[in-house]
């Protein structure tokens, strides 16, 4: 078994691109469906973190900005750490996050372990 | 009550008070000296009230003596005068001067203090469960014995050696700090819901010892309730849960003491007046931001008071279900997370989600998986009862599962 870092990715953009409170909701439900289907797989690396919506970016010289949002056009939606074989079956997982419903995509990477 | 059965019950009831009592005095050293003296005590009370008769109040009547022989002890023992008193006797310049404090609130206080003694992690979690239920619930070596399906000289040893080990540590016997309460409160309640639950799910035929060790573990947990400090969201939770798994005591085993399943329980035996508790608890746990297992398991334990298969009842269930294995993963909880994803998304969709579970090895699973495809492939599904028919290791599984392929083969004639 690897251990995969799966980080979710949405534009926050325009106005047009927020989800409606009711898509919100269901989305809740999704979301909760697929962290259920892992962790039954005993796939979780470790418990969920939830991340604030507020966030600070420190951009080349120095300066901070409040919130994310405005300069970069995709944010951080989450990140998990998963258990997968290989990235077949980290991208499979992958495959039913719900962000991609919402247009947002999902970044598998591996982590590496140092040979002994 | 005459005499033969007093004295059982106050056994029951007295001798953890006062052992409490002396302990929280003595200090973790001198445990066994606080037993010696309570059992003395009890000693006396079979001697004098087979000649005497039993007096008028008989608790008092214990107390006293208890207070009598405490003193005596502390004026024949010079050592433990010289090492101790200085400790215990706050204001008392003479030995003659201590009093053994049995009002109401120094048992309370005790009691809370010994819990914390007791569920230390210094020790394994069975001997903490072992110790609980010598020293704070007065059970004999013999029924813990039985209440585990061990033999006494394993359990004596065992509480011997946990004691030494408590003893070797200098664990203090004192009021849990305000400060530390929450990290060693967990340690507290998973001993308590693992006392419960030794009595709910023992496979031990005793009923009666089962449902002390769950009423034990209910008072406990209540003593827990009665301290502010003590008093947390997640103690609620955990009381609640019980509650209701409690208030299905009575419709959960036949006349023979056989278990009866969920299913097939008539539910005008559940208990109204724990659920209604239940509730109770399960609203004053609500609080806070900290969600517990014990939160979850006590919401997920409030739908299924709902008889009726109700798609919000099943939804809620699998929703709870997520949470609570995103918390901690666990077979048992990835199993019924799946048979609730049937019930709400059918049984084609919780087959997918059951095949990547892999629990092979584990009857239950089996079990599941042969549940699942019954009705859809219905080879498959006998495939799977006689692959969990084969895995099952009690005389009550293996019954079960038979009964579950003699109802698929009755359906595939139908």
């Amino acid at each position: 078994m690897n251990e995969f870092l799966l980080i979710f990715r949405r534009a926050f953009g325009s106005s047009e691109e927020q989800p409606s409170p009711e898509m919100m909701q269901q989305s809740i439900k999704q979301w909760q469906d697929w962290f259920g289907s892992i962790a039954a797989q005993d796939k979780l690396v470790r418990p969920l973190q939830r991340w604030d919506l507020e966030g600070r970016v420190v951009k080349k010289d120095k300066d901070v900005i409040n919130g994310p949002y405005a300069e970069i056009k995709e944010s951080i939606g989450g990140l998990i750490l998963i258990r997968a074989k290989d990235y077949d079956e980290a991208v499979e997982i992958a495959q039913g996050c719900p962000i991609l419903e919402l247009g947002g995509n999902v970044e598998v990477r591996m982590a590496v372990t140092p040979a002994v | 009550m005459n005499e033969s059965e007093l004295i059982p019950h106050l056994f029951r009831t007295e001798y953890r008070k006062i052992v409490s009592v002396l302990c929280y005095l003595f200090g973790i050293e001198h445990m066994e000296t606080a037993e010696d003296i309570v059992s003395d005590t009890f000693l006396s009370a079979t001697e004098s009230w087979s000649i005497k008769g039993i007096p008028e109040n008989p608790v008092a009547w214990l107390y006293t003596v208890a207070k009598n022989k405490t003193r005596n002890y502390l004026r024949h023992h010079a050592v433990f005068e010289q090492k101790l008193v200085k400790q215990i006797a706050y204001n008392a310049e003479k030995v003659e001067e201590i009093q053994l404090d049995l009002s109401d609130q120094n048992i309370k206080d005790s009691q809370l203090a010994m819990i914390f003694t007791i569920c230390n992690p210094a020790i394994s979690t069975v001997s903490q469960i072992s110790l609980a239920l010598s020293l704070l619930c007065g059970f004999g070596v013999q029924e813990i014995a039985d209440a585990f399906l061990s033999n006494k000289e394993t359990v004596y040893k065992r509480i011997k050696r946990a004691k030494e080990k408590l003893k070797e540590d200098q664990i203090r016997i004192e009021q849990p700090q305000l400060s530390e309460i929450s990290h060693r409160l967990e340690t507290v309640l998973t001993t308590l819901y693992l006392l419960f639950s030794e009595g709910y799910y023992s496979v031990s035929n005793n009923i009666t010892l089962r449902e002390d060790l769950c009423a034990e573990a209910m008072r406990l947990n209540f003593l827990l309730l009665e301290n502010p400090n003590t008093n947390t969201p997640a103690v609620n939770a955990l009381f609640s849960l019980m509650c209701f798994h409690a208030s299905r005591f009575e419709a959960r085993t036949d006349p023979e003491g056989a278990a009866i399943l969920y299913e097939d329980q008539d539910e005008h035996l559940w208990n109204k007046e724990l659920i209604e508790r239940g509730i109770y608890y399960l609203n004053k746990a609500s609080t806070g931001n900290n969600l517990t297992k014990y939160h979850l398991e006590a919401a997920i334990a409030y739908w299924h008071t709902h008889k009726a298969d109700t798609n919000e009842k099943w939804d809620n269930i699998r929703q709870l279900y997520n949470q609570l294995l995103i918390l901690e993963y666990s077979p048992v909880v990835a199993m019924n997370r799946t048979y609730a994803l049937a019930k709400v998304k059918g049984k084609a969709m919780a087959i997918l989600e059951a095949e990547k579970l892999q629990l092979s090895g584990n009857h239950l699973y089996y079990s599941l998986l042969g549940d699942l495809y019954t009705g859809i492939d219905n080879p498959k599904a006998l495939k799977s009862f006689e692959k969990a028919h084969q895995l099952a290791s009690t005389d009550t599984d293996k019954q079960l599962i038979l009964s579950n392929i003699k109802k698929l083969s009755e359906r595939r004639m139908d």
